[in-house]
């Protein structure tokens, strides 16, 4: 992947503006910022507060964290980058985009790091900390050198900011400071609301001392009047004041909020990355809410007391990413076996095994669906953004309670720490469904009352008299009678089957993203939307004729798929997950290991769907999938 | 006003004050043990405790694992759970954790609670939840046709183990006693149906998580396992003290006696770990330990006060 040749050349620079003396004003639709220090530095503490600031000014904003697996690795060393991509617009933004078109790097090893991954725009305006070039430390001049070898030749326009040496002037420890002085700077270039950059600084650091929060404050002021007197330029992308009242959170944050409008009361977890940040805020917040995190011993038990407080009467969810996952899939079976309902939300990251802990993947989709051993049909759902992160908490506990059954829902490391402006949910006390229903149950009611056609029976909860019953996991007939025969094994099967059946029924057909017929249909799922349909839209600028289609059902699938994929000429599902490229050595139509949506697709539609996968270890830029787009058109290339 | 989860409003969804139970209102499926199995001794003193309790079997819940014993919930009248294989103790952590108001038993065998689900067994006890935890303790894996179990004597016999175990049986009371948190620890046997009675009420009575061992006999594998024990008062020590288990024509049998302060923590440690004698009794009690689904106890909230401080959340993230 080659990015920064397929990327739009930097914004032009307009000549300085009237004022003969003042800053040139670039004005551009969008700007994508990243901010890079080594770890610990606080870029992603600075990049949090300018992205929040940004959004809640009204720019369309998505973040990504750039995030290395350790708390503190070696610093000045390129894997110790540590920071957030920020992509501003006037329009709502959808993904990450391509290459950052400005970069505020803490020292210049870090910057190689970014420039290496093809993450930096030709001609893009760099602010580096100056103290490396004229470091006492040799070594570390040499360092300095070398990297501005590598770096040249790229149009880079470097600016040198005396970071340490004006943080010194206001704090002991620099290291601990400079994030602030650059969200100054940012500040300044950007035009943001200081006041407002305030505000989040107080907000955040609420729960150190008041001279804390003063001197990050007095480093903020100190990076803007820094910028105001250095700085020949400054950048505008216009505000659009959007229509309707908004809220600006990333996704797990909207996960943890979506659990708690959804009227459940327990988060059972163990810690996981990326998942643990839902927990984080929830532990703050649920308690007011009547709700508590238990924090288990393990996966296994975290699964447990959710499914033990489920059966209870109180329907609880757990939060988890892959390998917790794979522990938890016996009780999953559990809960499909006994129909408790149980919600699961499988933040995922790189695998397999421990894999890309911080990073993103989406190849747990096949483990999610198929991953408990024996038939064991349950819901699989994937929201696209970080609103729908919000949205599917409600949807789903009201599918494991309707269908008695376990839902788990798909996101990934992209949404869990991306920040985005969405719509504010207009959340009504009819969401937070009472959590338990103790309505009398008659004598002899029986725990597993099948509706002969459509499966569906009412749960009896303990508390009721009249219906004490044993749930079991052993094979079992409609009173929960264990029972070996065949003909009560095959019922339970399919009456357990047979929800799937009536919810998918339930579900509308997706909408085709552009025209409903064509060339070449993208069929993507989860936290990609964005990127594909921007790339999508760069494909029919040019003439292609492609479209493109999102899942947010996986199981079931959602209706009419055949016929939709029928209209095309050909099908493309893009992922990021593994999956073999044709022309591999060794790799034939015959033994070609395919993307995981895809085997889905193909089993379902018997379409012979085809695949790109990538497993970058961070989200699928624009560019990459246009170019992909172009390379899988049925006619060739136009 | 603190209410716990689940809340007192939910007792009295349709019961009458006056109602009444017998042992045969607790009595459900027939059990499938084998003929002269100690499981039969422990559903019928649990039976009898539930009736001398007056337990409302709607209120009450017996979760269990896998194995002979897990099928335990089966046999009851009461609400239960027959899950996963060592996992009996995370739901019924679960349960007690937000229903409160209900009366939960966890029955274990020695796999399930010492092998398999070891990790939980540590951790429930630290936790200290008011549950009723019985390890029914054969020393043998039985529905799986006679495999060394975590607790079985060294020198056992077993498929796994046709020349005979080599490791030495682990000690699920000593190891009990040392977790932190440990709030009541105590051991029976299933040949002195007055005896495991005696224990489960006190185990009952006390508020927090109660780990009663049972030793007892598999017919089918392990019939000599305690045959020492039974033939020979002498090999049976009664641990008694007036904060103890006290069943006194026991006291009778067995004329060894030690005077144990079931608060000792130290003399519980050192007396369960002592070879030599089959003890039987309260090793260990602390009712001051806390309590888990207290500790987490939070006020409940209606659907409107939810939504209220719902949309103070989100002013937080406005735009």
């Amino acid at each position: 992947m080659t990015p920064s040749s397929t990327t739009k050349a930097p914004a032009k620079k307009k000549k300085a503006a009237r004022k003969p003396k003042g800053p040139k004003v670039i004005k551009v639709p969008e700007h994508t910022v990243e901010i890079v220090s080594d770890a610990g530095e606080g870029a992603q503490r600075c990049a949090q507060i300018f992205g929040r600031v940004s959004a809640k000014m009204g720019n369309g904003t998505w973040t990504v964290e750039i995030i290395p697996a350790e708390i503190q690795p070696p610093a000045r060393t390129p894997p110790s980058a540590s920071g957030n991509r920020i992509r501003l617009g006037t329009k709502p933004v959808t993904n990450w985009g391509d290459a950052a078109n400005l970069v505020m790097a803490f020292n210049e090893q870090v910057l190689l790091h970014r420039h290496r991954l093809g993450a930096l725009a030709d001609g893009c305006t760099i602010l580096i900390e100056s103290m490396w070039e004229t470091h006492e430390d040799e070594d570390i001049r040499k360092e300095w050198a070398t990297a501005m070898e590598e770096l040249d030749g790229h149009n880079y326009k470097f600016v040198k900011v005396p970071m340490e040496e004006q943080c010194l002037t206001l704090v002991e420890n620099p290291r601990r400071g400079k994030n602030m002085f650059v969200l100054g700077i940012l500040s300044y270039i950007y035009s943001r609301d200081v006041e407002r950059a305030r505000h989040q600084i107080a907000h955040d650091f609420r729960k150190k001392s008041k001279e804390v929060v003063d001197a990050n404050v007095a480093l903020l002021d100190l990076g803007y009047k820094w910028a105001e007197e250095h700085l020949d330029f400054r950048i505008e992308v216009p505000i659009e004041k959007p229509t309707k009242p908004m809220v600006v959170m990333n996704g797990n944050q909207a996960i943890a909020i979506g659990g708690i409008a959804s009227g459940m009361e327990l988060c059972s977890m163990y810690p996981i990355t990326p998942a643990t940040s839902a927990s984080h805020y929830l532990s703050d917040i649920f308690e007011d809410y009547g709700g508590i995190v238990h924090q288990a011993e393990d996966e296994i038990a975290a699964v447990g007391v959710a499914i033990g407080a489920s059966y209870a009467g109180k329907v609880a969810f757990t939060i988890t990413s892959g390998p917790g996952l794979a522990l938890k899939s016996e009780f999953l079976g559990l809960a499909v076996m006994t129909e408790m309902p149980l919600v699961v939300v499988d933040v995922q990251r790189g695998g397999p095994s421990t894999g890309l802990p911080t990073k993103v993947e989406q190849a747990d989709l096949l483990a999610t669906i198929f991953g408990q051993p024996g038939d064991a049909p349950h819901v699989v759902m994937a929201p696209a953004t970080m609103e729908e992160c919000f949205l599917c908490m409600t949807t789903a506990r009201r599918i494991a309670e309707a269908f008695r059954t376990v839902v788990i829902v798909l996101t990934d490391a992209n949404l869990a720490t991306g920040v985005q402006p969405f719509p504010r949910p207009a959340v009504t006390a009819d969401w937070i469904a009472h959590p338990l229903d103790l309505s009398p149950v008659s004598e002899g009611a029986l725990p597993y009352d099948w509706d002969a056609k459509t499966g569906l029976s009412k749960r009896i909860i303990p508390g009721q008299p009249g219906g004490m019953y044993t749930v079991t996991g052993l094979a079992h007939d409609e009173n929960s009678k264990v029972a070996y025969q065949p003909d009560i094994n095959q019922r339970g099967h399919e009456m357990r089957s047979r929800k799937m059946a009536v919810l998918q029924q339930t579900l509308q057909p997706p909408k085709v993203y552009g025209p409903d017929k064509g060339d070449l249909l993208v069929v993507g799922w989860g936290s990609t939307q964005g990127a594909i349909e921007e790339a999508v839209d760069r494909a029919r600028d040019e003439g292609l004729s492609v479209s493109s289609l999102h899942l947010r059902f996986l199981s079931p699938l959602e209706p009419g798929l055949k016929e939709i994929f029928k209209r095309f000429k050909k099908v493309l599902t893009i992922e990021i997950g593994y999956s073999d490229d044709k022309d591999a050595p060794f790799v034939t139509d015959d033994n070609r290991r395919r993307g995981q949506l895809t085997w889905l697709l193909r089993a379902h539609t018997l379409v012979d769907v085809d695949c790109w996968g990538r497993v970058p270890g961070e989200p699928l830029r624009p560019a990459a999938i246009h170019e992909t787009i172009r390379g899988f058109m049925p006619n060739g290339d136009k | 006003m603190i209410q716990f989860g689940g809340g007192c409003s939910l007792l009295g969804a349709g019961t009458d004050d006056d109602r009444s139970w017998s042992m045969q209102d607790y009595e459900g499926a027939l059990p499938r043990w084998c003929p002269g199995c100690g499981d039969h001794a422990v559903l019928t003193a649990v039976q009898r405790l539930c009736e001398d309790e007056q337990l409302p079997p709607e209120e009450t819940v017996f979760v269990s694992g896998i194995g002979c014993s897990s099928r335990f919930p089966h046999y009851m009248k009461t609400y239960g759970f027959h899950g996963l294989h060592g996992r009996a103790l995370p739901v019924a952590t679960g349960v007690k954790l937000r229903r409160p108001d209900l009366h939960v038993f966890a029955v274990m065998g020695d796999g399930d609670c010492c092998s398999i689900g070891a990790g939980h067994w540590i951790h429930t006890t630290r936790y200290n939840p008011n549950i009723v935890a019985i390890m029914l303790d054969n020393g043998v894996y039985g529905l799986t046709k006679n495999q060394t179990s975590p607790t079985s004597p060294k020198g056992t016999k077993s498929n796994t183990a046709p020349r005979g175990a080599l490791l030495a049986g682990m000690n699920p009371i000593s190891t009990t006693i040392s977790v932190t948190n440990a709030s009541f620890v105590a051991q029976t046997g299933d040949w002195l149906p007055d005896h495991i009675y005696a224990t489960l009420k006190k185990a009952l009575d006390h508020k927090g998580f109660s780990f009663v061992r049972i030793l007892q006999r598999c017919p089918a594998y392990t019939d000599n396992l305690f045959a020492d024990a039974m033939r020979d008062p002498n090999r049976v020590e009664l641990l008694l003290h007036p904060n103890g288990i006290s069943v006194p024509d026991l006291e009778q049998i067995y004329k060894n006696h030690t005077y144990h302060d079931p608060a000792d923590r130290v003399n519980a440690h050192r007396l369960a770990e002592e070879d030599g004698k089959f003890r039987l009794g309260l090793f260990y009690q602390n009712e001051d330990a806390p309590v888990y689904e207290e500790v987490r106890a939070v006020p409940l909230k209606t659907a409107e006060e939810k939504l209220e401080i719902l949309n103070r959340e989100l002013d937080r993230h406005a735009v």
